[in-house]
């Protein structure tokens, strides 16, 4: 292998990083608020794929692809309420409801979608970052979706908020002890329910990303687990928004990794390179299962017990 | 025990009225289309045995996530232990169709490389659940996104049959290979496994010490330790048992159904499989029921798009709701008034 071709592939690597990680940028955080409160969704993957469907047939209809992206989130809030209200009735199992929204939401999706398959709508357009540049390959990494920008604002801000808000205080404590946020006079249902609801927002915006960005049409086959896979990228990052950030970048070179190869001709093993992210969650979940339920994780939660 | 079949009965009957309300809103009459499934799938000796036909997986995947329940476990291996599985049955005949081995010794080997290859896959999930504390949920569908791309990667490479154009495949197993219909029916023997698997686990979880040892870890781990039972062991064999049962499927998809490994194994049978159980309270006998009602709907859904005019994710949403909704109706266990034990009677 040249160096010429190494840093094709790097290059490949770095605009697919930037491009496949959006959505589990945006699936990760809405996790990570979710989780804060002490629930565990693992019904994401269906919010994702709702919100894909969603945004494509509104930007098609309207013509506008960003209000497509708000009805993705629309359509990911209504799900995350439907997650929370159902498992805040006593003796409901949050891990199973979440796999009979993620059946349902991809149900819903697929069986409205029938008609966009064919149709082209318009997609969001990228901003061209690589001016500066006379590499045409650097050129074409460099232009960056404005959600992925947006996703990055909305970690800073949920990263800033969770330390010194109000309402972040809420949310940690109720994830802490239930039994203290009672005493405090908050309600960890309703405050539970809200979380799952924000967090189905989040989720559905990363969906609208796949439909109208990258790979950016609508089909079947869109997503492949990244809504599940995002949840295991939240106890790697240890419930920590910036921490999001980094995941969602790994996990989104370790998925460019097959195309990249692919795009200097080496095309064997192309199946193995595809797998390469969930082989990456796996080896991160077992490296970090025992010392995620650790002091960073909240007490209330499922999933670490 | 009335509870126990009412409550499962009634969110299935809330499910039917709220997609009812679903196919109204569309200006679909519900009325045709529950008529539609009956018809489809028990209306008749051909669609009653394409029902049974298509339960016998579902059956198998049902029982794969029933086991591990049983012991507290919420693993989604099955469809990647019936991918898995499938490939392996079909890899291993590679060799002993060309080399015309017996025809029973052949069945056997599939059948016993099927349900190893899906055991140790499933296994793997168990002990790295109980060694390293890794949610099991979440690994086994790692997991089973990597048994596709394993599959994939051979079927596509290594193992393609060369005659295989447009739908990458392995060798076909040739006809005298493949597993017969029970008589002069059109339903394959995995039905029959099924339910011999079904009675024989539904013996072994409630009749034996290793199932009351197993059942009463799923209640209370921590108990169960302290009663110096052998938790890890425990959890490795019904993991180990799941995935035979889930690469049993895939063998029979492969020796009955289609022939070859190829994509046709990803057919969300897995999926189908834990609402299955739930449905059954993961009961294994109660399964096969549970089963064949799945199998009425799948075998109807060609009929429905063709005269309704609706895709054939209509099972999916329909399949969706009665998951969510039977969920939901857990909440209401022991707190029915008409079930609960009347003051100072018996």
């Amino acid at each position: 292998m040249t160096a010429e071709t190494l840093t094709t592939i790097l290059i490949a690597m770095l605009g697919g990083a930037i491009r496949v990680s959006t959505p589990f940028l945006f699936v990760a955080l809405g996790e990570t608020i979710t989780e804060k409160s002490g629930r565990i969704n693992l019904g994401l993957e269906g919010n994702l794929v709702l919100g894909a469907m969603v945004a494509y047939a509104l930007a098609y209809h309207t013509g506008s692809p960003w209000l497509g992206v708000l009805a993705a989130g629309g359509a990911g809030l209504l799900l995350g309420v439907m997650h929370g209200v159902i498992c805040s009735l006593p003796r409901v199992n949050d891990i199973a409801v979440g796999l009979a929204m993620m059946s349902f939401g991809t149900g819903i999706a697929f069986f409205f979608g029938k008609p966009y398959i064919q149709p082209s709508a318009p997609r969001l357009e990228a901003l061209p970052l690589g001016g500066w540049s006379d590499n045409p390959a650097l050129q074409q990494a460099l232009e960056v979706n404005p959600l992925f920008f947006t996703g990055i604002a909305v970690a800073v801000v949920l990263w800033w908020a969770f330390a010194n808000t109000r309402i972040g205080l809420i949310l940690r404590m109720t994830g802490d002890s239930e039994p203290a946020a009672r005493a405090m006079g908050v309600d960890p249902i309703r405050v539970r329910v809200l979380a799952t609801a924000a967090g189905g927002f989040l989720a559905g915006v990363g969906g609208a990303f796949l439909s109208l960005s990258y790979p950016g049409s609508w089909n079947e086959g869109l997503s492949s687990g990244q809504g599940l896979m995002a949840v295991a990228l939240v106890i790697f990052a240890r419930w920590n928004p910036l921490r999001c950030i980094a995941a969602a970048l790994l996990f989104g070179a370790a998925g460019a990794i097959g195309p990249a190869l692919q795009s200097v001709g080496i095309s064997q093993g192309y199946y193995f390179f595809n797998a390469a992210p969930y082989i990456l969650t796996l080896f991160i979940m077992i490296a970090s299962a025992r010392k995620a339920s650790g002091q960073d994780a909240p007490g209330e939660l499922s999933i670490t017990k | 025990m009335a509870e126990q079949v009412a409550i499962p009965v009634g969110a299935l009957i809330v499910a039917a009225l709220l997609f009812s309300g679903v196919l109204l809103v569309l200006g679909k009459n519900p009325v045709q289309y529950f008529q539609l499934v009956w018809q489809g799938g028990f209306g008749s000796a051909f669609s009653l045995q394409n029902s049974l036909q298509r339960s016998a997986p579902l059956i198998l995947t049902g029982l794969a996530f029933a086991i591990p329940a049983a012991i507290g476990l919420t693993m989604i291996n099955a469809e990647g232990a019936l991918v898995l599985g499938g490939f392996a049955a079909a890899a291993v005949a590679v060799p002993l169709v060309s080399g015309a081995a017996p025809v029973g010794l052949t069945m056997v080997v599939m059948g016993a490389a099927a349900m190893l290859v899906g055991g140790l896959w499933t296994a793997l999930a168990g002990w790295l659940r109980h060694a390293r504390g890794v949610n099991e949920t979440i690994s086994t569908l790692l997991l089973t996104y990597i048994a596709i791309a394993i599959m994939n990667f051979f079927v596509e490479g290594l193992l393609r049959d060369p005659g295989s154009a447009n739908k990458p495949s392995t060798m076909p197993i040739g006809k005298d290979y493949m597993v017969g219909n029970i008589g002069g029916s059109s339903v394959h023997w995995g039905f029959v496994a099924g339910l011999v698997l079904a009675v024989g686990l539904f013996v072994l979880m409630r009749r034996t010490t290793f199932g009351f040892a197993a059942r009463v870890t799923g209640g209370n781990a921590r108990a169960a330790r302290a009663q110096g039972l052998p938790v890890g062991g425990l959890v490795v064999a019904c993991c180990l048992i799941s995935g035979a049962c889930g690469g049993l499927a895939g063998y029979y998809e492969v020796a009955a159904i289609q022939g070859q490994a190829n994509a046709s194994l990803v057919a969300g049978y897995g999926f189908t499989g834990i609402l299955v159980s739930f449905l059954a309270r993961h009961n294994p006998l109660v399964i096969v029921p549970v089963a064949i009602l799945f199998g009425a709907i799948e075998a109807s859904g060609g009929l429905i798009q063709r005269r309704m005019d609706m895709p054939d994710a209509t099972a999916l949403v329909l399949q969706g709701m009665i998951f969510v909704v039977l969920l939901a109706s857990d909440t209401l266990q022991g707190r029915l008034a008409i079930f609960q034990p009347k003051e100072g009677g018996r």
